[in-house]
């Protein structure tokens, strides 16, 4: 019998292995990716970037301009990330099992979230681009969406993990549902909560850059103008910007979590 | 005043130093560290929320009107969808494009991931050496993907290479991550039992490390193919990766046909929710089997 499960397993693992293989040879040939030219293009790129993709003096004259554009993409992505949370926060109440009112209201917030978190920021980028021009407000909304849905997941996956015992305790000494709210599923809750926004401050950032060079605004923007007039020193410069202020904040929010958590 | 606590209004037993030791202790709420600081982060995210929407760059946009042509918007994009400048086979190997790249940017993400992520978990390899890898994977992570792939592009010009290299590159750094945190949790008795039964190395990681983390690097992984579908058709409209990504990027900026980004977007979320069924299902037999 052992024997059998062993040669059963090693076919398994097999088939899953020839069945991957099979997807990347076909994918390979849609994509028309060649790995020979993927391959070279590495040791290509980083000669490139060492001899032509870094800041020079001259450069640094645009600074105050990059983070001007930065402060403003920064701010957005904060923004956009709490005020996502706020909503997401009443949604994740009415979606979760232990707290949800009805099951219609359940059902709904649920498929909203569902909706709104497989619609990619670049698709609301594009779709807001019409109603909104290339003002901040079109990142915002589209950082907003993106934001709203992937936090209701995660905070109703949270409520649920967290709370679903000390609810119950709380409804069995008769308290209302908003004391159950406030008393229970907050205080519960409270620091997983926090540390998913300032985990999707961190994605938004990420994400803004790509709004930007979507609709011509913020730092994506200013990327795209330098990058495109071929100011390679320029562009370098905004790309570390870019990597001085995210890996800041990754440090600022893994500490809170340490804290909190 | 809430740092006080509930438990002050009992009185101390006099002369009793460990009550008092006791007391002292619970009088002082729990955790008060972790609440001063919930507290200070949110007001910091209230303050820059609020400070955010005073200093917006409107450009004369007047909010409601556009919220309202918004709405508008999404109901001809949800409610009249049309494909106009290609069909709905077109439509299809287009989507098959995107989903080609998620793919190959998983597997070679994966492949390169799983070799670094070894030698960055700090339980079996050596402390400089995994310093050195996690610190490289911070600073790539913290690049955006659209940069990645726009850096590549001028070494090896716009389209799939380009594409594919620069996803990679992100994927790489946020699988290493992933992965040497699951390694780093695997039992230390199991890796000393082997090292102490004179196993070298290739042994521990194929008969501990590997098989004690499978499921999580199989969660991981089909969950990086979940985002690099998404990043797949956002760098087909902002790096021309080629792609359904592509097509919208035309319909939004070239044709401004709003019915046909409605078309392409029902594309889009019926493969992004069918992966979310697939990875909740494959998270959940995981999840049966350990």
């Amino acid at each position: 019998m052992p024997a059998d499960v062993f040669a059963k397993k090693r076919r398994n693992s097999l088939l899953l292995f020839l069945l991957i293989g099979a997807a990347t040879a076909v994918s390979i040939i849609i994509t028309e990716f060649s790995i020979a030219k993927g391959v070279s293009s590495v040791p290509k790129a980083i000669q490139w970037s060492l001899s032509n993709f870094y800041p020079t003096k001259d450069s640094l004259i645009k600074l105050p301009d990059i983070l001007i554009k930065l402060k403003e993409t920064l701010l957005i992505s904060v923004a956009a990330t709490t005020i996502a949370g706020i909503l997401a926060f009443a949604f994740a109440i009415l979606g979760s099992n232990t707290t949800r009112v009805n099951g219609f209201f359940g059902g709904f917030s649920r498929g909203i979230a569902v909706l709104f978190r497989n619609i990619d920021v670049s698709i609301w980028a594009l779709v807001l681009l019409f109603s909104f021009g290339q003002s901040s407000l079109t990142g915002y909304f589209a950082l907003f969406f993106g934001s709203f849905g992937f936090l209701t997941r995660a905070f109703i996956e949270t409520i649920d993990e967290v709370s679903s015992s000390s609810v119950e305790a709380l409804q069995t000494t008769g308290a209302s549902y908003l004391t159950v709210i406030s008393q229970s599923v907050i205080p519960s809750t409270i620091p997983q909560m926090i540390s998913w926004v300032l985990f999707m401050i961190e994605t938004n950032i990420r994400n803004a850059t790509l709004v930007g060079l979507l609709t011509g605004s913020g730092i994506g923007f200013t990327f795209n103008l330098y990058y495109k007039n071929l100011s390679y020193d320029i562009a370098s410069l905004v790309v570390i910007t870019i990597i001085i202020s995210i890996i800041s904040i990754e440090l600022i929010s893994n500490y809170v979590r340490r804290v909190i958590l | 005043m809430q740092a006080e606590g509930p438990i002050k209004p009992f009185p101390a037993p006099a002369g009793q130093d460990l009550d008092n030791m006791l007391l002292e202790r619970l009088s002082k709420k729990p955790f008060s560290k972790s609440s001063i600081a919930i507290r200070m982060s949110m007001l910091v995210l209230a303050v820059l929320t609020i400070y955010a929407f005073s200093s917006f760059d409107y450009k004369d946009v007047k909010l409601w009107d556009a919220l309202i042509l918004t709405i508008d918007n999404l109901k001809t994009m949800f409610f009249e969808p049309h494909l106009k400048h290609f069909t709905f086979t077109q439509a299809l190997y287009q989507v098959s494009i995107t989903l080609g790249l998620a793919f190959l940017t998983t597997i070679f993400g994966a492949i390169i991931a799983l070799m670094l992520g070894l030698l960055a978990a700090g339980n079996i390899s050596s402390k400089p050496l995994s310093v050195i890898i996690k610190g490289l994977v911070a600073l790539i992570r913290a690049v955006p993907t659209v940069l990645w792939v726009l850096i590549f592009a001028v070494a090896a010009g716009l389209g799939s290479v380009a594409a594919v290299i620069g996803m990679t590159f992100h994927s790489i750094s946020y699988l290493v991550k992933a992965y040497s945190e699951s390694f780093e949790e695997i039992d230390k008795g199991a890796i000393e039992a082997l090292q102490a039964s004179g196993a070298n190395w290739w042994q521990i990681v194929f008969q501990v490390i590997i098989p004690s983390s499978i499921t999580y690097i199989i969660s991981w992984t089909f969950m990086r193919f979940e985002i690099n579908f998404a990043v797949a058709v956002a760098m087909g409209a902002a790096a021309g990766a080629g792609g359904i990504g592509f097509d919208m990027f035309m319909a939004s900026g070239f044709y401004f046909d709003l019915s046909e980004i409605g078309a392409i977007t029902y594309f889009i979320l019926i493969i992004a929710i069918c992966l979310e069924i697939f990875a909740t299902q494959i998270k959940r037999k995981l999840k049966e089997a350990s």
